[in-house]
């Protein structure tokens, strides 16, 4: 009896054991891998700005630090650079206690305070922004935090700060959708995941274990079209991205890849193989129906929509190696755009249409580089070896792309002049292929 | 008929001499990449022996080599695998039942969807060569998977040039 009782509880025992490792499993799988900033070059332009920390008007602490994520965010851009919290000279947290010639002597061009009060389950935010030298308030606004929703109202503040202070609309409240991938041979694990512009909040979306490349967010921030081999040959797929509901949309013979959404969101660019090497399609996603674009011996493949959608930039090797060129929408001559360098791929336009991000070879290995559309002049933008996939920020102020640290796979951010630039490692396996949604506000 | 005796025996003669390769070069895989060794890799030897016993005649075995490699940004079949194709071509023509799917991939350098137009170039020249060698196209089917499933992870000369491969897959 006693034998058989033990006996029972050793199964319940293993059976509990089993579900916690079930669980641990499927828990450490599914969420987040969060990725962590480190800024490794810092703009000398920089704009000095002091974010004082927002003063609790509640009980206990605040799950985040609001001021601190506003303050980060300023940084990640770029554009200013946030006095370290030693530094602040008081703490004021309301504009009516700001003396402004203690922030001049600090040489704070901007003053960021604020304060927060519980409100039901979530909170409320109030925070002003003053320009120091002009001694004068200019934005102040209060926002209600939804519970669990603190992160978001911080980015949404570094968007208004941002927008004040540049007139570019913020782009801290995007999201990002990246690829992973851990384990080689048979081992080797792919996995599609989704996280907040600065890393946060990573969700994984998709696993599989076969290569997916090439997500891409549709123009409403609704959706993310991406290439997987899970069906044993590449294939185009279309995931809403918060459902995960998903159609496969192409699955010809050969290559389906690279594909790229027209700025109306109605049609998508692709690169097909079916008729013997890869040519550039769009498919008509009301209808299903294909037009075929170009036609050549050579690899036509990762399309761009301009954004007035009346173009589409592509690589094609017909020259004898890689380079960028340019068509109509609808097809017909194209023209060539690169000529400095022997190979120039992956182009990617600004949001005002005026440049091309692309990867570029010199003799140090593969970069991240911007073309001038009208003078054809090119900047070099990143100076590591392993440079590609350049997604650019809907603000255009910042280029997001995977490059290599040590023999980590690891995203990597650059400003769009080049100044400043940041990596986003995972803590473990590699991670690649980045895609900047649009704005989603 | 008297050619298709001497082919058999060429194809026995050079199935062996692929075998032969394969073993005195046992070990030095990197060493085969560069095309300076023999046209054997080191791929083949864990399958060569798998389909012995399964009921064919010896001159109508599947070639133990399944892999052969390419130079940087080409998809030029080199010299020294024309021989594991050529074995590959009459293992196919004696077997039309039997199909191949040819798995291209290309090293890590360069953007992942050119790379799968890479792959596909060096799927399709292994393709070209076969069906020249009287190999139905009805048997044979590519695959490319670009850069996304190295064989050899880094990045050294030799991890690429273990990565630049066309590999058989029946």
């Amino acid at each position: 009896m006693k034998q058989r009782m033990l006996r029972g509880w050793k199964a319940i025992a293993t059976a509990w054991l089993t579900t916690m490792v079930i669980w641990l499993c499927l828990s450490t799988s599914a969420q987040a891998q969060n990725l962590t900033i480190e800024i490794n070059r810092g703009s000398d332009q920089a704009t000095p700005i002091a974010v004082v920390p927002f003063e609790f008007e509640g009980q206990g602490g605040l799950p985040q630090d609001v001021a601190q994520i506003v303050s980060d965010d300023l940084e990640h851009s770029g554009q200013f650079s946030p006095l370290g919290r030693n530094a602040l000279i008081s703490l004021p947290s309301s504009s009516e206690d700001v003396f402004y010639d203690d922030w001049k002597r600090v040489n704070a061009r901007y003053l960021v305070v604020g304060r927060i009060e519980p409100q039901g389950d979530g909170y409320r935010i109030a925070y002003e922004l003053m320009d120091v030298f002009g001694g004068k308030r200019m934005l102040g606004e209060t926002v209600t935090s939804q519970p669990g929703n603190l992160r978001a109202s911080a980015h949404y503040i570094s968007d208004q700060i941002f927008e004040a202070i540049t007139g570019i609309r913020g782009a801290f409240s995007t999201r990002v959708a990246y690829v992973s991938a851990s384990g080689a041979g048979d081992s080797a694990r792919y996995a599609l995941y989704v996280a907040d512009a600065d890393g946060h909040n990573s969700q994984q979306v998709l696993s599989s274990d076969d290569p997916i490349l090439s997500p891409v967010w549709s123009p409403d921030g609704q959706k993310i079209a991406y290439v997987s081999f899970e069906s044993g040959n590449s294939a185009i797929y279309v995931q809403n991205a918060s459902t995960g509901e998903r159609v496969r949309l192409t699955s010809f013979n050969g290559i389906n890849g690279a594909p790229a959404w027209s700025p109306d969101g109605r049609r998508l660019a692709m690169s097909l193989s079916k008729d013997g090497q890869p040519e550039i399609y769009v498919m008509d996603l009301g209808s299903r129906q294909l037009t075929r674009l170009t036609n050549s011996r050579a690899i036509e493949t990762e399309p761009d929509w301009s954004p007035d959608g009346s173009s589409i930039v592509f690589t094609s090797d017909r020259s004898g190696a890689p380079q960028l060129y340019r068509m109509g929408a609808g097809g017909g001559n194209a023209e060539r755009l690169t000529f400095t360098g022997s190979y120039n791929s992956d182009g990617r336009f600004s949001p005002d249409g005026n440049q091309i991000y692309m990867v570029t070879r010199d003799d140090s290995g593969y970069h991240i580089a911007k073309q001038e559309l009208d003078t054809g002049r090119v900047t070099v933008l990143t100076d590591s070896r392993w440079d590609e996939s350049p997604s650019v920020a809907p603000n255009g102020t910042m280029v997001i792309f995977a490059t290599q640290q040590g023999s980590q796979g690891v995203l990597g951010a650059v400003s769009s002049d080049g100044r400043a630039s940041f990596r986003l490692p995972s803590p473990q396996g590699d991670v690649r292929e980045p895609a900047w949604s649009p704005f989603l506000n | 008929m008297q050619f298709k005796t001497h082919a058999k025996t060429l194809a026995i003669a050079l199935s062996l001499a692929v075998v032969a390769g394969c073993s005195s070069s046992g070990g030095t895989q990197e060493g085969n990449m560069d095309g300076t060794a023999g046209g054997a890799s080191g791929q083949g030897m864990t399958t060569g022996q798998n389909t012995s016993g399964s009921g064919m005649n010896a001159d109508q075995q599947r070639p133990s080599v399944n892999t052969i490699y390419f130079a940087f940004d080409s998809e030029e079949i080199r010299p020294e695998f024309e021989s594991v194709l050529r074995g590959h071509a009459q293992y196919l023509m004696a077997n039309t039942g039997t199909n191949v799917t040819l798995q291209g991939h290309a090293d890590e350098r360069g953007t992942r969807e050119y790379n799968l137009g890479l792959g596909e170039r060096r799927a399709q020249a292994v393709e070209q060569y076969l069906t020249v060698q009287g190999v139905s196209p009805s048997q044979i089917s590519i695959v490319s998977y670009g850069e996304e499933r190295p064989a050899v992870q880094g990045h050294s000369e030799q991890a690429y040039a273990q990565n630049r491969r066309v590999v058989f897959s029946y």
